[in-house]
């Protein structure tokens, strides 16, 4: 039965709306529809009078159906639609007509034009809702576990979380070993505290919790289901090693013959074929890089027919000679794992630009190094025990230049934004350079120093004052290679003039980025990613660990570049959402979703074809299309589809469609 | 009296996750578009019937848009692609029926491309003022009222 008594609430914003429309004239006009028994327009619908003046009005009036023209509905759809339902009104005969953002914004500069478009969306809106069903949610079973994608510092903070709480996490980390970016560091600004020493506890209790199931070296390969219930397929990796067995005493490391660039010392050291990513690995388990591995890569040969081997050839088997537990048994160990969870959260981090993508400030010279590669050369733990060396030569540098903004905030060369957290890691470095070679020359030149974080400033200071850090405000143009030396051309914009210094290496902060990977794990979450390969928040300052995928969570770098504090911040507030999620025995879902009338429906089948979630079933014996409701996401491409309008989404009938598109389309 | 000028009307079919987001962030980002444009929220372009874009065209719209979201971003995994595929059609059709096929619009817009919906709505509105009103509207010769 189509609504009669219909209810029109005309929400002012302030002035928002009320500055560019012509509130008053709106409730007149649509005041005069037959179908309408009230309108009005009140300062700030979604205020606690405002809401009441709703409620009051539906239980005055008798109304049995309500559309507020206000703003978007993802900002105040659930307040009217909460408050309709506290007057016993079903929120599903509430419909919100956005004449904010779609009709007074934008038309600001013509305010007949905005208030004739607020009265046609009103006019459609209420077409729309007058064949509005009243709906009750369904109700669907909640798996109580979580997913983490990602063991960097805000992945780590979150799953312990989680944990803690008593809900079992599953922890999976790309990278043999948990740590992340983080651990890669030599120290944190602005308290110099060490990665080594205030990582590893929380890294430990992360390998060891016994809610925290830790796959390592495993990668996400296909994600389904939905907020609640999703299924999950983990990929664990080949590492032809058997970790039930291996110590991680590293004998086989001593005895490999072949060498490659090490991922964690990001190419400022070799490691073995065989390895453990780092000392301090959690879990502390050796490995085998197969691309790199000797007697691998002589059985792949073999295999694909391109080497005949001899009899009795002797193939290097030196690890496996040496491992004591009898745990190198090199076969590829690849496995599929599948996992049920509820919730998900994506903390994948960032990476930086490569040096070599910066020719003309010297990337291609072996000295000018990325910024997160200098901190593999600063830490205790790095390949040259703290104390900076030249990657080319391995003599002690006597003066470096840092630059900032390489690719920050240079659209051209880079990306458009500030990358946050250059300023304070490179003025960390400085200091860092000056602690291990004191007499070294430091010259850093910077855009502008921003230090806007707690105790942030004052570090800075120190570090111009104490250290006598050489400051150049001036961008650099270019490095070139003078005889052993690296020369820095570049303006200082204080006094105007060129400056040219010599040094023995070049720091370069370049720009971060999202981790190259996320675009693929993106997809298989259906969450939306931007060209720079951050991922997308429903809302960026209220919804910051939200994305539109109900129950899937962001955290730490993978939304935007941050440092430490926010990236352990995000952490603990994803997992609370994910554990608000998770604290309810059902979960309600909106039952906006696709219906059959099995009266109409032929079982042709079309629109099980084209159904992303495998959602429609044909029933065999009545050959009819039938939805399965957990899985249905209410998108209709099936409804568009079929050729009968048999199958339809709930309060979005075609019926309710094309009669409001009449409204929008009469041509006065 | 001269002639009125000649002001298109245009139905917009957004999508919620993408296309409407857009509309939403160039509202709140102040960028100006004609009034012309007609908005409705649709959960997904893939339900998107063809017939309501004709159905649009037939009372009285000049054109019609459809915005989605880009390919590979789809909410709904592919549903952009459904009607990237419906949209083929309705222009094919329009064409052999003699109309101008260029009165059906299909743009991706994501939520955070604001700045390209405005450049979308601006442009295709002043396309189809160059292009007059539509002679799709006075095809009612079946009984239907007369729109104008």
């Amino acid at each position: 039965m189509a609504m009669k008594r219909i209810g029109v609430f005309i929400c002012h914003c302030g002035r928002n709306i009320a500055g560019t429309v012509d509130v008053k004239r709106v409730a007149e006009e649509i005041g005069k529809r037959e179908d309408v028994a009230f309108s009005t327009t009140y300062v700030f619908m979604c205020s606690q009078p405002g809401q009441k003046l709703i409620e009051d009005s539906i239980k005055k009036y008798n109304l049995d159906g309500v559309v507020v023209a206000n703003c978007s509905p993802t900002l105040h759809e659930k307040t009217m639609r909460n408050a309709a339902a506290r007057a016993g009104l079903n929120p599903y005969r509430v419909e919100i007509a956005n004449i904010r953002e779609w009709a007074a914004w934008p038309h600001e500069d013509n305010p007949e034009a905005a208030t004739r478009k607020a009265i046609r969306i009103i006019n459609a809106t209420i077409e729309k809702l007058k064949a509005n069903a009243s709906l009750e949610p369904i109700e669907v079973p909640v798996t109580r576990r979580v997913l983490v994608i990602g063991g960097g510092v805000a992945g780590m903070q979150a799953a312990l979380d989680i944990a803690d709480s008593g809900i079992e996490t599953i922890l999976v980390e790309k990278e043999p070993s948990i740590g992340g970016n983080m651990f890669r560091l030599s120290e944190t600004f602005p308290t110099l505290d060490c990665p080594q020493c205030i990582l590893t506890p929380k890294m430990n209790d992360v390998g060891g919790h016994p809610n925290i199931k830790l796959y390592t070296y495993s990668e996400v390969e296909d994600v389904e289901g939905f907020m609640g219930n999703f299924k999950v397929k983990i990929k664990k990796k080949a590492t032809y090693v058997d970790w039930d067995k291996c110590t991680g005493c590293g004998e086989c490391l001593r005895v490999c013959p072949a060498h490659v660039d090490s991922e964690f010392d990001l190419k400022m050291a070799k490691r073995t074929s065989i390895y453990i990513a780092n000392e301090q690995a959690v879990p502390l388990k050796a490995l085998i890089d197969e691309n790199s591995c000797i007697r691998l890569q002589f059985e792949k040969k073999v295999k694909e027919g391109k080497i005949k081997p001899k009899k009795n050839v002797k193939i290097c088997s030196k690890c496996a000679d040496v491992c004591e537990p009898n745990a190198i048994h090199f076969q590829n160990n690849e496995e599929i794992v599948e996992e049920e969870v509820g919730s998900i959260i994506v903390a994948t981090g960032y990476e930086v630009m490569p040096a070599e993508a910066f020719p003309e400030l010297g990337g291609k010279y072996p000295d000018v190094i990325t910024a997160l590669q200098f901190e593999r050369l600063l830490a205790p733990s790095g390949p040259t025990a703290g104390i900076p060396r030249r990657p080319s030569d391995g003599k002690i540098p006597k003066s470096i230049a840092f630059v900032h903004c390489v690719g920050s905030r240079d659209p051209q060369n880079g990306v458009p934004y500030c990358s946050r957290i250059c300023c304070m890691y490179t003025i960390k470095q400085a200091m860092l350079v000056k602690h291990a070679l004191h007499d070294a020359a430091v010259y850093d030149f910077y855009i502008d120093i921003r230090s806007n974080g707690k105790g942030y400033e004052e570090f800075y200071h120190r570090a111009k004052e104490e250290y006598g850090v050489n400051f150049i405000r001036g961008k650099v143009s270019k490095v070139y290679k003078v005889g052993d030396k690296y020369r820095v051309q570049g303006v200082d914009t204080l006094t105007g003039r060129i400056v040219e210094v010599d040094v023995d290496m070049v720091v370069l902060a370049t720009a971060a980025k999202g981790s190259s990977t996320v675009k693929e794990l993106a997809k298989k979450l259906r969450i939306p990613y931007d060209e720079w390969g951050w991922l997308k928040e429903t809302h960026l300052k209220l919804k910051p660990l939200e994305t539109p995928v109900g129950g899937v969570f962001i955290a730490g770098a993978a939304q935007f570049i941050k440092d430490i504090t926010d990236s352990v911040s995000q952490g603990s507030g994803a997992a609370a959402k994910a554990m608000a999620l998770l604290s309810k025995p059902q979960l309600e879902k909106e039952p906006l979703l696709a219906k059959v009338d099995p009266e109409i429906c032929a079982g042709c089948g079309r629109c099980k074809d084209q159904c992303a979630y495998d959602a429609i079933t044909i029933d065999p014996i009545r050959h009819v299309s039938v939805v399965n409701e957990a899985l249905c996401e209410g998108c209709g491409a099936c409804s568009a589809n079929c050729p009968t309008t048999a199958i339809q989404v709930v309060n979005f009938k075609k019926g309710q469609v094309v009669r409001a598109v009449d409204v929008l389309a009469e041509v006065f | 009296m001269t002639e009125k000028k000649f002001d298109p009307v245009i139905v917009g079919f957004f999508c919620n996750w993408c296309t409407s987001a857009a509309a939403d962030l160039a509202g709140t980002s102040r960028l100006h578009y004609p009034a012309s444009i007609r908005p409705i929220r649709v959960m997904c372009s893939s339900t998107v019937d063809p017939v309501y874009l004709v159905r649009a065209l037939q009372e009285g719209a000049d054109a019609t848009i459809l915005g989605g979201c880009h390919p590979g971003d789809c909410h709904y995994i592919t549903g952009n692609y459904k009607a990237r595929r419906r949209v083929a059609i309705v222009k094919t059709v329009l064409k052999s029926l003699g109309f101008d096929d260029t009165r059906v619009l299909l743009e991706w817009i994501s939520g955070s491309e604001g700045p390209k919906f405005a450049r979308v709505m601006n442009e295709y509105t002043d396309y189809i003022k160059k292009r007059g009103p539509s002679d799709f509207k006075y095809l009612d010769s079946l009984g239907g009222e007369k729109v104008d």
